[in-house]
């Protein structure tokens, strides 16, 4: 039996799997990819030590320090539910293998939300992205649709008013939310269409994507786009643990130890109810989790 | 030696990541930019029947994204 199974391996995990090892605490750590969202973030500017870096170049510097240890990492493993036994202790349950173990720490952070729309499902990668900094270049010289209104639907806006032939922004408040600065650019831009007041209802094609039918104030309309970005926001991944309390938004609420409802259980990073989603807080608060924990099997033994 | 090909495109975390993995494992690889090489965007939507990348082809086997454990068990690795 581990004393600790660390699930997740985003900057949460890697840092609280860093600490373990420097604890001599005898754990595995179990994540579906390494870096999370943050291998998805293009520009990083406020991660102390660096002015600048990539989000990819800074997964590296992570997985560079991580594998400074001797630690066993199952990467491309996505755990899919951890079972608490009668007793004392924990299975947590993978798409490959299962792992008894005395301590929990979930760090397995938040994935981008869906729209729910039919034909959303059926043309993922086939013109429907949640990825511009990814997929953006793909739609060179084609008309798309980015839909959110927050500071990442902005963002993709940017990236795609540069390499698309237009760009419908469609957002469902009155008025975009965002940073002014952002925002401001976004207005400006001749090849941006700001739909505001603005549903979506489905997404249409044949093999590829052809077009978004909305409901702009009322009046039906259909968008003719080869691409659809989706930037509604993201939700935690945190149904691999329903027997911990969570807020209606479905985050894990943890105190200010990082522990869950469940004793044994900790929680860190994104997908908590901590607030501030945060490359940085998540790092530190793997951190402060596994001091946590290491306290908590130290009562124990 | 495997016949490697990698679809991507030049901003892509897990293109980066998976051109990454290859040169770090020694393995040789022609790198497609489909951003820059629209008959090169058609040919990889034909083998993978879909959009998104990275796409590799592995001796004519396809691999959509960065599959660390297929491209492992593919390469030998």
């Amino acid at each position: 039996m581990q004393d600790l199974v660390i699930i997740g391996a985003g900057p949460a995990g890697i840092t609280a799997a860093i600490y373990a090892a420097r604890k001599n605490i005898d754990f595995v750590l179990v994540s579906k990819d390494l870096g999370g969202q943050t291998a998805l973030s293009a520009d990083v500017e406020n991660y102390t030590g660096y002015q600048f870096i990539t989000g990819p170049d800074l997964v590296a510097k992570f997985e560079a320090h991580l594998r400074q240890f001797a630690i066993t990492f199952h990467n491309g493993e996505a755990v899919t539910r951890i079972v608490q036994k009668v007793g004392s202790g924990f299975v947590v349950e993978s798409d490959k293998n299962s792992y008894a173990c005395r301590s929990v720490l979930i760090a397995s952070g938040r994935r981008p939300r869906w729209l729910g729309v039919p034909g959303e499902e059926q043309f993922r990668n086939k013109g429907v992205s949640y990825c511009a900094t990814c997929d953006g270049p793909l739609f060179s010289k084609k008309t798309v649709a980015v839909v959110g209104g927050g500071n990442s639907a902005l963002d993709a806006a940017l990236q795609m008013m540069n390499i698309a032939e237009k760009v419908y922004l469609v957002d469902i408040n009155p008025a975009l939310g965002g940073d002014e600065v952002m925002r401001r650019k976004v207005q400006a831009s001749p090849k941006v269409e700001i739909l505001n007041n603005t549903k979506t209802l489905a997404i249409t094609g044949e093999r590829f994507v052809k077009a978004l039918k909305v409901d702009v104030s009322g009046q039906a309309r259909e968008l003719a786009v080869s691409g659809i970005f989706v930037e509604i926001g993201s939700t935690p991944n945190s149904g691999i643990a329903d027997f911990v309390d969570r807020n209606t938004a479905g985050e894990i609420v943890v105190d200010c130890l990082n522990r869950t409802s469940a004793r044994g259980v900790f929680a860190a990073g994104d997908v908590t109810t901590v607030p501030e989603k945060q490359i940085i807080v998540a790092a530190g608060e793997g951190a402060k989790a596994v001091l946590g924990v290491s306290r908590y099997l130290a009562q124990e033994k | 030696m495997a016949q490697v090909k990698v679809y991507s495109t030049p901003t892509c975390p897990y293109c980066i990541r998976a051109k990454k993995y290859l040169s770090d494992k020694g393995i040789a690889f022609e790198n497609i930019d489909v951003s820059a090489d629209e008959e090169a965007l058609k040919q990889m939507v034909d083998v993978s029947g879909q959009m998104g990348v990275p796409v590799l082809v592995v001796d004519g086997d396809v691999i959509v994204g960065f599959d660390q454990s297929r491209i492992d068990q593919k390469l030998g690795l």
